[in-house]
């Protein structure tokens, strides 16, 4: 009995591992007008390779991933990515001046103190609901790293 | 078209020789244009961006509390300077933020420098806009925006450059693009320095501006 409960274990295993992503250091700037877009950041990393292809919150009409391309004039634009690959065992850090989440079409603006819930679906099919803390405008990193 | 020299008349000698003299102006002419045009035109671009004195802090716009500045009302100050918009999700507010760390490091300096944000999107950029944004960061940053020929000149002045992306993905379906950097100007108006935000930590660039003060 034992052990056909451990070979289900073990024959599931993988399924059950292509949905693990671990996501740390999630936060999001307060925006300053609700009409400007507003930033949020995290860390995901995935024990298997798989992509990050869509993000959506109730408090904003539509989120991209979009990727920031320095030339060597110095010129930043904004690259929308379609969906972020996650190489397994990496961690794919969005942070300020590099990788961000952008909100737009917000209801409201994101209030300093105040959690923000994002959904999180992945090209594995596998779904996630996370909360990240809003932070003050002028923050640079997240208050408290995860350990 | 063989013609011997011993059968030519002295005319058409004459005629030959104006001819090939203003061949040889013409050529000459040639040679001087397409040197002076390699030496001035295509070789300043590199070296304008380079060169410090071209830089210059010059501009006519209107701040965040609608009144109509230009660098004499910054002169007894070092002016950090950002060009940006305030539909600028990430580069924007991280380069703010971390000039405002700068202000705060300079501690009682922190009078001796104006921190000035200047909008390339004017359209959407209106003095309300800019005041509600400014304050947000720091109570001492400026928020400058103007005309689209005034922001144009004053982005030719400090040597940048700014393009509107058009980007279904984008509010009102644009970016501006634009360069990231800080540029540190003397209070006379003139290029000091230039810095980005990542290049130094903000304790860093506050130390080596509090020793040009």
């Amino acid at each position: 009995m034992k052990i056909t409960a451990l070979a289900t274990v073990l024959t599931l295993w993988p399924f059950f591992a292509s949905a693990d992503v671990t996501i740390s250091d999630g936060w999001a700037r307060a925006s300053i007008l609700a009409s400007r877009p507003a930033a949020a950041y995290l860390t995901l990393t995935s024990n298997q390779s798989d992509q990050l292809v869509a993000i959506t919150t109730p408090i904003a009409g539509n989120v991209t991933i979009h990727a920031v391309e320095t030339d060597n004039d110095g010129i930043s634009r904004m690259v929308e990515v379609d969906g972020l690959d996650l190489p397994s065992g990496e961690p794919v850090t969005l942070a300020p001046g590099s990788m961000h989440l952008m909100l737009m079409g917000l209801s409201e603006k994101l209030e300093e103190g105040t959690d923000l819930p994002l959904f999180l679906t992945f090209a594995s099919g596998a779904r996630m609901e996370i909360s990240v803390p809003v932070l003050g405008p002028g923050a640079m990193r997240p208050q408290e790293q995860q350990p | 078209m063989s013609i011997e020299p011993s059968e030519t008349s002295p005319k058409a000698r004459l005629l030959r020789t104006i001819l090939w003299g203003t061949i040889a102006v013409a050529l000459a002419g040639l040679a001087i244009f397409w040197a002076l045009d390699n030496y001035l035109g295509n070789g300043s671009k590199t070296v304008r961006y380079s060169g410090e004195a071209d830089i210059r802090s010059e501009f006519s716009l209107t701040d965040h509390t609608g009144q109509e500045v230009t660098p004499a009302d910054y002169t007894y100050r070092w002016q950090l300077v950002f060009f940006g918009f305030t539909n600028c999700p990430d580069i924007c507010p991280t380069t703010l933020a971390y000039m405002a760390s700068v202000v705060d490091l300079l501690g009682e300096d922190a009078d001796q420098v104006a921190p000035i944000f200047i909008t390339v999107d004017p359209e959407r950029d209106t003095v309300p806009v800019m005041a509600e944004y400014v304050s947000v960061f720091h109570p001492s940053l400026i928020g400058l925006t103007g005309t689209e020929a005034q922001v144009a000149e004053a982005t030719r002045n400090f040597r940048t450059w700014y393009e509107r992306t058009e980007d279904d993905s984008a509010p009102d379906g644009y970016f501006m693009a634009h360069a990231g950097h800080i540029y540190l100007m003397q209070p006379s108006g003139e290029f000091e320095a230039v810095y980005q935000e990542g290049g130094q930590p903000p304790e860093a660039l506050a130390q080596e501006i509090r020793k040009k003060l």
